[in-house]
């Protein structure tokens, strides 16, 4: 089986996976707005991708949640239409609209019929320029979101997750919950969600993408009815958030039967030098993939966890190495174990040829197997502008992974890989694991 | 799954509900019995390559609840020509990816890469179909694996052990009341004779469907089925599949569920309900509208209209039905009560407005609007190859042919208000029910 694994690479190195005939054009509407296209004529609909650069992150002090309800009330009611006027509108052209939060953008996703188009943009631009955010429907949105802010107390991976962000970030927006909390959700007004519209949904921080059954011309009138009425400048953007974390281990107990463990340290920067030899070593170190380090000591060889991954979190204004394992709660100790010794032994920064190889071959062939449906790409191409990459990026973003040398992984895991440095937050009743704070 | 197992989401939402138009679907079934569908997109160069068994959870023998997943974690310890690692290695040497699941009808293994290395997964996919090597070690360490991921989806999860609770009391005799992933103390006690009995006995191209699906063209993947699957020889005795039935359900069935990591009680109720069958479909297509008129798309729904917006008791509500089941499958409505109101105030308001809705009939522009968005929803779903792949593959191992996938949009779009008001009748009988309090702590629990 060794020959026909070795004739599988050799076809592989003679021809690398087909690439993917994208043609993305850069548009600018009449009036200023731009935006990357895929025309793809075959399915009458197109997916279309909006990111407003700032998110959750832009909560006022005192203020969080505002826009993470903000978002959730776009969909309630704009102009004339109150929240069941607007369903019922929605409904009858078969258009889906999506309003989300996140820590760094809030996040419009709209799918739309060719043979409607205008009234579909016609409906979405009235939710982005004229929510009316009714009384009603913010005690609405209020009580779902206190439910949601009451089950995150019970989930023993939020209750983890939120811990470790609160430690790494402490009183910047990263270091609480985008959905704020029951006290802060509880207080805020109508005043407080329109500012908060005003402040993250403006022209200065807009992406767009679009991909289907549309052309430039269409596009860019579009954009200027979908946009054009909102706000020129936001809020500024949140100063940069410092990694406050410190290496130890936290306990917080909670009756569960498994454990589950958050974990991680300062990352590293998109913009570094070294990023893609970090990406690069990640995949080989805690990716998941049966191939990964982590996953073939902590799970195969000894079946400690379903899953245990890791990966190089990428903030607006801060990076993190990260990861996360759940087990038993007998032999959480255990797999935490293996996981420092592995991180130790990655800090070394000695990985094998063959890993090397077998990390740079998955990661340019799996590359252009992603731009594969109209809602994928669209949401791919947003994500890129968003990151500041160029349409170029594309072309060359596999040449630089195939650049990585074993000494530049050695390197940058020389640097990133901090086992003294690691947090680790268990949530469960761990058995044998001592807290160290 | 191997990664991730397939749990029935209790928020079903409207979903494309088929695939393509019938041009771009080609089917054709190999001598040995394997069963193929070819699903061509050629919009980018990716292919979805799924093999799909007719063997589920539901297929497997009293005591030995678990062994169909847990056998499908096993498919990937190797064979003797592509030993430990090797096939999941290849594959993402050539920068794809791979995974499998199990569902109560059915278990699926698949990978997506370049369509122009279609032939080499299939290769390795047909050499595990009979090829599966397994120790004793590997069978230890991975039903280990299974049982911590048992851990992470039900016994860390009070809604997930509550599903398990309720299916086993709305089955009164199918395997359907069993859960996907086994109850814990069979799971312990599988072994590796228990995986290699069943593999021997279901796993054979006679007992599979082959679904193609992306930038490839029918001959060509005739050519290397029959060059990779149509060399397997078929296992001649492999019988229909007769599983235990349901009895006649006479009794209502209550629960009162509670557990301190419940953080928002709900209310639930799910009625056994007729399953989507060859060529008679069209009650399964009156309760596919059933629901999304009662609680599809949210505040738009009948529940959504009156508890939601009108009377303000409920937080969320939602109706759920899925047709596609090889025996019966259930009908259910959810409601979260709003802070304040009772479970029991909750239930009534749900009985209540679904009565009114029973009496007052079926608003035709609502039908009509959702009817529009169901057609739309065929237009979206060409968009996904795995929804497309996924669709065929759930409905032929749920016993229905091509020809039902086809025409399904078609019924969907011929029901009328009157079916649906017929299909409801039918089928909400509180004897075939089941309905479970879901709460933090029950006052009248006895300790």
């Amino acid at each position: 089986m060794k020959r026909i694994l070795a004739l599988f690479l050799v076809v592989v190195a003679l021809s690398s996976p087909a690439q993917a005939k994208l043609k993305i054009q850069q548009i600018t509407s009449p009036g200023g707005i731009n935006a990357w296209l895929v025309e793809e004529h075959s399915i009458p609909f197109t997916s279309l991708e909006i990111r407003f650069d700032g998110g959750t992150a832009l909560d006022d002090p005192g203020k969080r949640g505002s826009v993470y309800m903000m978002a959730g009330l776009l969909e309630e009611g704009a102009g004339e239409l109150d929240a069941t006027a607007f369903r019922n509108r929605r409904d009858a052209l078969a258009a889906s609209f999506s309003f989300d939060a996140g820590a760094d953008s809030v996040a419009v996703s709209a799918k739309f019929l060719t043979e409607n188009r205008d009234q579909a943009l016609d409906l979405l631009g009235m939710a982005i320029n004229k929510p009316r955010f009714d009384q009603t429907a913010i005690e609405r949105v209020r009580a779902q979101i206190l439910s949601i802010i009451a089950a995150d107390k019970k989930s023993p991976r939020k209750i983890a997750s939120d811990a470790f962000y609160r430690m790494a970030f402490g009183t910047h927006p990263y270091g609480s919950s985008g959905t704020g909390t029951e006290k802060t959700v509880t207080a805020l007004t109508r005043d407080d969600i329109v500012k908060a519209w005003k402040d993250s949904m403006s022209l200065d921080h807009v992406y767009v993408a679009a991909v289907g059954d549309i052309t430039p011309e269409e596009l860019g009138k579009a954009l200027d009815k979908l946009l054009g009425g909102l706000p020129k400048k936001g809020k500024a953007l949140p100063a940069p958030a410092k990694v406050a974390l410190t290496g130890g281990v936290s306990v917080i107990k909670f009756p569960a039967p498994q454990s589950v463990a958050v974990f991680g340290h300062a990352g590293i920067s998109r913009d570094d030098p070294d990023f893609f030899a970090a990406f690069v070593m990640n995949r080989i170190f805690g990716s998941g993939d049966f191939t990964s380090r982590l996953t073939r000591e902590v799970r195969e060889k000894r079946g400690l966890t379903y899953g245990v991954y890791t990966w190089l979190a990428h903030y607006r204004h801060a990076d993190l190495m990260m990861g996360s394992v759940s087990s038993a709660n007998e032999s959480i100790a255990k797999a935490l174990r293996v996981i420092r010794d592995e991180w130790k032994k990655m800090a070394t920064g000695k990985v094998t040829g063959e890993e090397l190889d077998a990390a740079k071959r998955y990661l340019t062939g799996a590359y252009p197997l992603r731009f594969d449906g109209n809602a994928r790409i669209a949401s791919i191409l947003v994500g890129m502008q968003l990151d500041g990459m160029p349409v170029s990026y594309i072309d060359t973003r596999n040449d630089r992974i195939n650049a990585v040398t074993l000494q530049d992984v050695e390197r940058v895991a020389k640097r990133l890989m901090k086992p003294d440095d690691l947090r680790i937050v268990v949530v469960g009743q761990p058995v044998g694991l001592k807290a160290t704070d | 799954m191997r990664r991730l197992i397939t749990i029935l989401s209790l928020f079903l939402f409207l979903v494309p509900l088929q695939a393509l138009a019938a041009g771009n679907v080609t089917t054709f079934t190999l001598k040995n019995g394997m069963q193929a569908v070819v699903i061509e997109d050629h919009r980018a160069p990716v292919v979805m390559h799924m093999v799909w068994y007719r063997v589920g959870s539901a297929d497997e023998q009293p005591g030995k609840s678990g062994i169909a997943h847990l056998l499908e974690h096993l498919m990937f310890k190797g064979t003797k020509r592509f030993g430990p690692g090797k096939f999941s290695a290849i594959v993402a040497a050539n920068g794809g990816s791979e995974n499998a699941f199990t569902n109560y009808d059915t278990t699926a293994y698949f990978q997506r890469v370049a369509s122009d290395r279609l032939g080499m997964v299939m290769e390795m996919e047909a050499d595990r179909m009979r090829g599966l090597v397994l120790t004793d070690n590997d069978v230890k360490t991975e039903r280990d694996v299974v049982l911590e991921e048992r851990a992470m989806r039900v016994d860390n999860n009070p809604g997930a052990l509550f599903t398990e609770q309720r299916r086993a009391a709305q089955y009164l005799n199918h395997h359907y009341g069993i859960p996907i992933i086994g109850w814990r103390q069979e799971v312990e006690k599988l072994t590796r004779e228990d995986a290699l009995a069943f593999y021997r006995k279901f796993y054979a191209p006679n007992n599979a469907i082959l679904i193609v699906a992306g930038d490839v063209y029918p001959d060509e993947v005739r050519k290397l089925a029959e060059e990779y699957y149509g060399p397997i020889a078929p296992t001649p005795d492999l019988g229909p599949r007769n599983r235990p039935g349901e009895p006649p359900q006479l009794a209502e069935r209550r629960l009162r569920f509670s557990d301190p990591r419940i953080s928002q009680p709900y209310v639930i109720r799910t009625y056994l309900a007729p399953e989507r069958n060859p060529g008679d479909q069209r009650q399964a297509a009156a309760l596919t509208l059933l629901a999304e008129l009662l609680g599809g798309s949210g505040l738009n729904s009948v529940l959504g209209q009156k508890l939601q917006l009108e009377q303000k008791v409920a937080l969320n509500t939602s109706a759920f039905y899925d047709g596609v089941s090889l025996d019966k499958t259930t009908f259910g409505l959810l409601v979260v009560p709003a802070k304040g109101v009772s479970l029991g105030d909750a239930e009534k308001a749900m009985d209540k407005a679904v009565a009114q809705f029973l009496k007052e009939g079926v608003d035709r522009k609502k039908l009509a609007s959702l009817k529009n968005q169901i057609r739309a929803s065929q237009i979206y779903g060409r968009d996904s190859l795995s929804g497309l792949a996924r669709k065929y593959g759930d409905a032929l191992t749920a016993g229905l042919a091509v020809k039902d996938v086809q025409e399904w949009p078609d019924i969907l779009q011929s029901i009328t208000p009157q079916e649906i008001i017929d299909a409801a009748h039918k089928v909400f009988d509180r004897r075939r029910a089941v309905t479970g309090w879901v709460m933090k702590q029950d006052s009248e629990a006895v300790k």
